[in-house]
């Protein structure tokens, strides 16, 4: 049975970023998503909500194929960015990954220094030259991720004994040190206290200007104050894409009402 | 007549003294195990250590010697090849000859017996190193005869009758009157290679191959059975064949040790023409038998390392073999590392595929590279356990308690190694 779901609202732009068509995805026989068909602008935040399982993560995880570390997951369909479909053959996905870069739930540094967990990415895609440019550009992804005033006289000491909203401030340096042009951020604040959220979504709003940002997540609050368009998910599908402040005023779908409202989610 | 309504309180109360009964049951039979292991280790030790801590010591006796170069036919000045072919062991007869002067012709073959042939090598040594001593009247320690060596460490001091005679005895009991017999410690046992003689028999040879077949071992399997663990861990496809090779190595382990030697000595010494007895040989078969240990404990160093960290790589643009090679193989090392020490310290202790591999033969010389003869100190210790001389009993439990040090040593800096890695996580 071929399902033609109809989204509400406007999932399509002129000048989009990344541009999803008719994806779905499968892990073994469970069906994650179904049809999904969706652009992402440049220099835009976009956020997607819907309650636990329905595939928003997934969705998230198709933009830098990171679903190909999984062997069981199947997708079908054509994910563009900047009209280059990513799924191609013979696209490799190193460079893919450093494009669009991803943060993600719970914050992960590696076992090493701060210094070091930054320098990584600039060091195996060969984007400086000398140690004084490395440097540089360490800092200057530190003080773009708003930690490089409390790291600064403790560069070589291990990111991990970072306190939680600096080890996923690190963790956004470390993205923004390879310079991508999206950043996928899959439930970056759901693990951090109020204060070292609100820092974050600063954050957020500050790094728009250079970058596009997509952003999953569990809290409404949230995508409200962050995003200019929202995305609803449910069981797969893609119900609503919106301007945010018409998603949570006057949502045109009935389920994404029922979930604003909180009958569900 | 009913019961009293109890609380939950009154009934958690109860059943309190119950359940401290079954824990202190418990723990106390866990003690009396321990306790019980304990003893017996304590037993074992000590037994082996009365019968091999004599060995470490050896009996000898001070010797004033002429070193007559007519005698001889050297001088100060001869080449090293002469110094090496006098006959030193004339010296040492003709000054017993002299300081007995009442032994008749029928008995000096048995006085000659007293001091063991390795004081020609004794001599032999000190004139090559000091030529100028000769013509001089030197003293040293020699070297005496392995029942003149038992007697003096054990039945003189128990009066017990041993394997010497009357009047041998009585030259001993003269020599002790002028305090030139004694004990110092048994160089020899780890100076010498192995010998007919049990006074000049030592562990030197075997410890030399049983380090050279290590060396040989931990060459060869640490970087395959490294490689094979990442390869099985992180890059092979979860199919048929995988699993078949997984459940492969897994009863790998379990094979009797012995196999491993047919194997040796079917493919490795008839098929590659590998010698047999040598560190090579035993090398390439203890390989085959650390493997298994190697990959499995390499595995869970490398399953221990979180998922969230080759994420995190992935997702920075690392290609896989980056991600391996970065930031999973560093933390799962030291655990590797642990694994490998113990498969060595098991390897150390292999007599079985050894023996198959022919390292049971009589090598005296010290070996000096891997395709030498040579012995290993488990086969070493089983070759003289076979010997009836009491000095070579003493011997094969001392050999025995070197082996014990080694092993303790090893698992303890796996331990201690383990422990100071892990910190750094």
């Amino acid at each position: 049975m071929n399902k033609q779901h109809q989204t509400e609202g406007e999932p399509f732009s002129d000048q989009s970023k990344l541009s999803v068509r008719n994806v779905s995805v499968h892990y073994g026989e469970k069906q994650a998503l179904s049809d999904v068909s969706l652009d992402i602008g440049a220099n835009e935040v976009i956020a997607l909500i819907g309650s636990s399982g329905c595939g928003k993560s997934t969705f998230l995880r198709c933009l830098n194929r990171m679903n190909d570390t999984i062997d069981d997951c199947h997708i079908r369909g054509q994910i563009h960015l900047d009209g280059n479909d990513i799924y191609a053959p013979g696209v490799d996905v190193v460079p893919l990954r450093a494009q669009v870069g991803m943060v993600f739930q719970k914050p992960n540094p590696f076992p090493k220094s701060v210094y070091d967990n930054v320098a990584y990415g600039p060091q195996i895609h060969g984007l400086v030259d000398n140690h004084l440019e490395l440097d540089d550009l360490v800092e200057y992804s530190l003080q773009r991720a708003g930690l490089w005033n409390e790291v600064k006289d403790r560069l070589h000491s291990p990111g991990t004994g970072l306190s939680g909203g600096q080890q996923q401030r690190l963790c956004i340096a470390r993205s923004l040190a390879v310079d991508p042009e999206v950043i996928l951020m899959d439930e970056p604040c759901s693990a951090l206290d109020p204060i070292a959220t609100a820092r974050i979504e600063e954050l957020i709003d500050e790094l728009r200007e250079n970058y596009t940002i997509a952003i999953v997540t569990h809290s409404m609050q949230q995508a409200a104050r962050v995003s200019q368009r929202t995305a609803y998910f449910h069981l797969g599908q893609l119900v609503e894409v919106n301007p945010t402040d018409k998603v949570f005023t006057t949502p045109q779908h009935p389920l994404t009402e029922a979930y604003i409202t909180g009958r569900f989610g | 007549m009913t019961d009293p309504v109890l609380t939950t309180r009154q009934k958690v109360q109860r059943s309190i003294t119950r359940r401290r009964r079954s824990e202190r049951w418990f723990r106390a039979s866990g003690v009396m195990a321990i306790g019980f292991g304990l003893l017996c280790l304590l037993a074992l030790f000590s037994s082996i250590w009365d019968k091999g801590a004599p060995a470490f010591r050896q009996t000898v006796v001070e010797f004033p010697l002429m070193i007559d170069g007519a005698f001889l036919g050297v001088s100060a000045d001869s080449s090293a090849q002469e110094l090496l072919a006098a006959d030193y062991g004339g010296l040492v007869r003709r000054a017993l000859k002299a300081e007995f002067r009442t032994a008749p012709w029928q008995q000096r073959r048995t006085l000659y017996r007293l001091i063991s042939s390795g004081a020609d090598w004794q001599i032999q040594h000190l004139i090559l190193e000091q030529p100028e001593l000769i013509n001089q009247r030197i003293t040293l320690p020699l070297i005496v005869d392995d029942d003149v060596d038992q007697w003096f460490k054990h039945d003189r001091p128990n009066d017990l009758p041993g394997r010497l005679s009357e009047i041998e005895i009585q030259w001993l009991e003269r020599w002790i009157e002028e305090e030139r017999l004694y004990t110092r410690f048994n160089r020899t046992f780890f100076t010498n290679g192995d010998s007919r003689e049990p006074e000049l028999a030592g562990i030197r040879g075997a410890i030399t191959g049983t380090f050279l077949t290590l060396l040989v071992t931990f060459m060869l399997s640490f970087p395959i059975g490294v490689a094979a663990a990442i390869y099985l861990e992180e890059f092979a496809p979860d199919n048929r064949v995988t699993r078949l090779v997984e459940i492969n190595i897994n009863n790998l382990a379990a094979v009797p040790s012995i196999t491993f030697g047919l194997l040796g000595l079917a493919i490795f010494i008839n098929v590659f023409g590998v010698e047999r007895s040598t560190p090579l040989a035993g090398g390439l078969v203890l390989t085959l038998m650390t493997l298994p240990t190697i990959i499995i404990t390499g595995r869970a160093a490398l399953k221990a390392v979180p998922g969230s960290i080759r994420e995190a790589g992935l997702g920075l643009g690392a290609s896989r073999v980056q991600v391996v090679f970065h930031h999973v193989l560093p933390p799962a090392l030291p655990g590797m590392l642990t694994g490998t020490i113990i498969g060595m310290a098991q390897a150390l202790g292999e007599t079985a595929p050894l023996l198959m591999i022919g390292m049971v033969a009589f090598v005296v010389d010290i070996p000096s590279f891997v395709t030498d003869p040579s012995t290993v100190l488990p086969v070493q210790i089983f070759l003289w356990s076979d010997s009836p001389e009491r000095a070579f009993t003493e011997r094969t439990s001392a050999a025995i308690l070197v082996l014990l040090g080694f092993l303790i040593s090893m698992n303890a800096l796996a331990v201690w190694l383990r422990r100071r890695l892990e910190r750094r996580w």
